[in-house]
């Protein structure tokens, strides 16, 4: 049991563009069903881990594996295909199709046809995207964007699922929702979630990572995060004054 | 999945087959064999068209395509006796041609706009090959390739199976037209498979794609070599047309040509190129032959205007104009559709 390597690892990941070091030797780990909140100001190099995860970004240095295997320089797709699924800052769907098309082009990568329409059906029902199922993406609201290209990331059906602001633009019902799916989820499967809104990470939160200038500040419980002087000072930029 | 475009294929095909019988009935031979040369065209056309309009891949070397597919045709017609294999051939080499030249483009990863200046510079440098291939030294068997002076005399295609029968201007018509209305409905099939359907969500969001875990460089790569075999089509046919092939087919008028078509008659749709190319055609043929404008000058216009206000080509203006008239016909199913389906 002990020599089960961690559903993700990395080891000291280097990101560097230029002079800036966005993303600097960051040892992270992450079990297998775990759910884990990444939180930090702008320009921690959040998203840029996320880029570096998925392959969209080759490290400058240092190492990533998922199971075991290395994915460090590997294509976009071979990670998505060994089971990575990223919902991104700014929804990434297919804006000129419907939703409908859209949640069944990430159903269909594996399935038979028949299968990829039932777990399109399926995701439709589960997001409340039925009201909207013929519409073009690329006319809706950012939220309803947002729930599309979660439908797609869930259609994939990956073991570890990277949700990037998933709360950002939502109104508070739509928010409680949302933590209310991640909890859904995270019954199956791992999650990592960047998030700002506080009261969002409170509602899901088990385990925080806090990043700081391209490096992790601390990693404890949500308690003990939220309630940590250092981090209270990134976060506000400077001390307050009582 | 929503079934069926705004314009049918069945009945673009029935329409397609009707002009393909009745237009020899209307016209004598010149006439004829002035609109094999169009429909020769639309096929090129097409390849664009499908490349460019679903598969998001501006290719300035379509041309490319097109040359080597009639050189293919004509080199390997002077050295066989029946026309089968050359006409393989005009497909096959411009496919593995485009699977070179695509290999090293999509997975070299390189941005759009190089893709556009590579495919330039390729076309260029075949015409300059082929230009300097004047003088003996130069053949392929019995097939001399005569440098700027072109291959006269090819021979024409036969029925397969029977050199002696080959096949006259008028016969070349109707083999033309056919390869129009097959090709068109073979895109319009692959359209509709999960692989034409990837191609467009490419089109959409590469990156997308790529997290979703589809291999983007593949589709991109297959569409490339689908738009390239089609192109040597095309340049087989013209090849036959004239019996003559020369390096004006790599020139980058040639390449230009091709692009105004498709944006006049419509990117993102299969028939929009295909009137964009027959209309332009017969537009400065006409024009050639009244010898009162400059065709040249003509073309320059039309581009202008089109770009200026119809920059989504003839064909989804008119699709956008029967949808707000609400005319049953063509727009049969008037709410908007997506990119996937509302295209023809």
């Amino acid at each position: 049991m002990s020599d089960t390597p961690p559903l993700l690892e990395t080891q000291g990941l280097t990101m560097r563009f230029g002079g800036v070091t966005a993303v600097n030797k960051v040892n992270f780990r992450l079990g297998e069903v775990e759910l884990r909140c990444l939180i930090g100001p702008n320009g921690a190099g959040k998203s840029t881990f996320f880029k570096m995860l998925t392959g969209q970004l080759r490290p400058s240095d240092g190492v990533v594996r998922f199971r075991g295997n290395p994915i460090t320089n590997s294509d976009t797709h071979t990670i998505a295909r060994l089971g990575v699924g990223i919902k991104t800052q700014v929804p990434s769907v297919f804006d000129g199709l419907s939703v409908r098309e859209n949640v069944w082009i990430a159903a269909s990568r594996v399935r038979s046809p028949k299968r990829a329409k039932e777990l399109t059906d399926t995701l439709i029902e589960q997001l409340a995207l039925t009201g909207i199922v013929d519409s073009v993406v690329g006319r809706l609201s950012h939220g309803q964007r947002q729930w599309v290209e979660i439908g797609m990331v869930l259609a994939g059906e990956p073991e570890l699922i990277l949700l990037d602001e998933p709360a950002a633009g939502m109104t508070s019902e739509e928010v409680s929702r949302t933590a209310e799916l991640i909890r859904t989820i995270n019954r199956t499967q791992a999650i990592i979630v960047v998030e700002h809104d506080m009261q969002f990470i409170r509602m899901i939160a088990k385990r925080v990572t806090v990043f700081h200038q391209g490096q992790i500040l601390i990693e404890d419980t949500v308690e003990r995060v939220l309630s940590n002087e250092t981090v209270r000072d990134v976060y506000l930029g400077k001390r307050k004054t009582h | 999945m929503p079934k069926g475009g705004r314009l049918d294929t069945s009945a673009v095909c029935a329409l397609g087959l009707a002009l393909m019988f009745g237009l020899p009935y209307l016209l004598d031979t010149y006439g004829i064999v002035e609109f094999t040369v169009f429909v020769v065209m639309a096929i090129l056309s097409l390849s664009l068209g499908f490349i460019w309009g679903y598969g998001g891949i501006l290719s300035f070397g379509q041309s490319a395509f097109f040359g080597l597919g009639g050189y293919a045709y004509a080199v390997a017609a002077m050295n066989a006796s029946d026309s089968t294999l050359p006409f393989l051939a005009a497909i096959v080499v411009p496919t593995l041609f485009a699977g070179l030249l695509g290999y090293f483009m999509f997975y070299g990863r390189i941005s759009d706009t190089y893709l556009g200046v590579i495919t330039l510079t390729v076309t260029v440098i075949l015409f300059n090959v082929f230009n300097s291939t004047a003088g003996d030294a130069y053949h392929i068997g019995n097939a001399p390739l005569g440098g700027f002076n072109g291959m006269p005399s090819v021979p024409p295609l036969n029925i397969p199976g029977m050199p002696d029968r080959q096949l006259g201007p008028d016969e070349l018509w109707y083999v033309a037209a056919g390869f129009l209305i097959l090709v068109y409905a073979g895109l319009k099939f692959l359209l509709r498979s999960h692989f034409g359907r990837m191609v467009v969500a490419i089109r959409e969001n590469e990156s997308r794609a790529a997290l979703l875990g589809y291999d983007t460089r593949r589709y991109k790569l297959l569409v490339f070599m689908i738009g390239g075999g089609i192109a040597g089509l095309a340049g087989c046919l013209f090849t036959n047309w004239g019996g003559f092939i020369s390096p004006t087919v790599f020139s980058l008028a040639t390449s230009a040509q091709i692009i105004i078509w498709v944006m006049v008659g419509g990117l993102s749709t299969l028939i929009g190129p295909i009137i964009g190319c027959i209309a332009i055609q017969y537009l400065v043929s006409s024009i050639g032959a009244q010898q009162v404008f400059n065709a040249n000058l003509v073309l320059g216009t039309i581009l202008l205007v089109f770009v200026l206000l119809v920059p989504q080509g003839v064909i989804p203006a008119l699709l956008a104009l029967a949808q707000r008239l609400r005319l049953p016909w063509p727009a049969r199913d008037l709410g908007p559709r997506t990119a996937m389906d509302a295209e023809s």
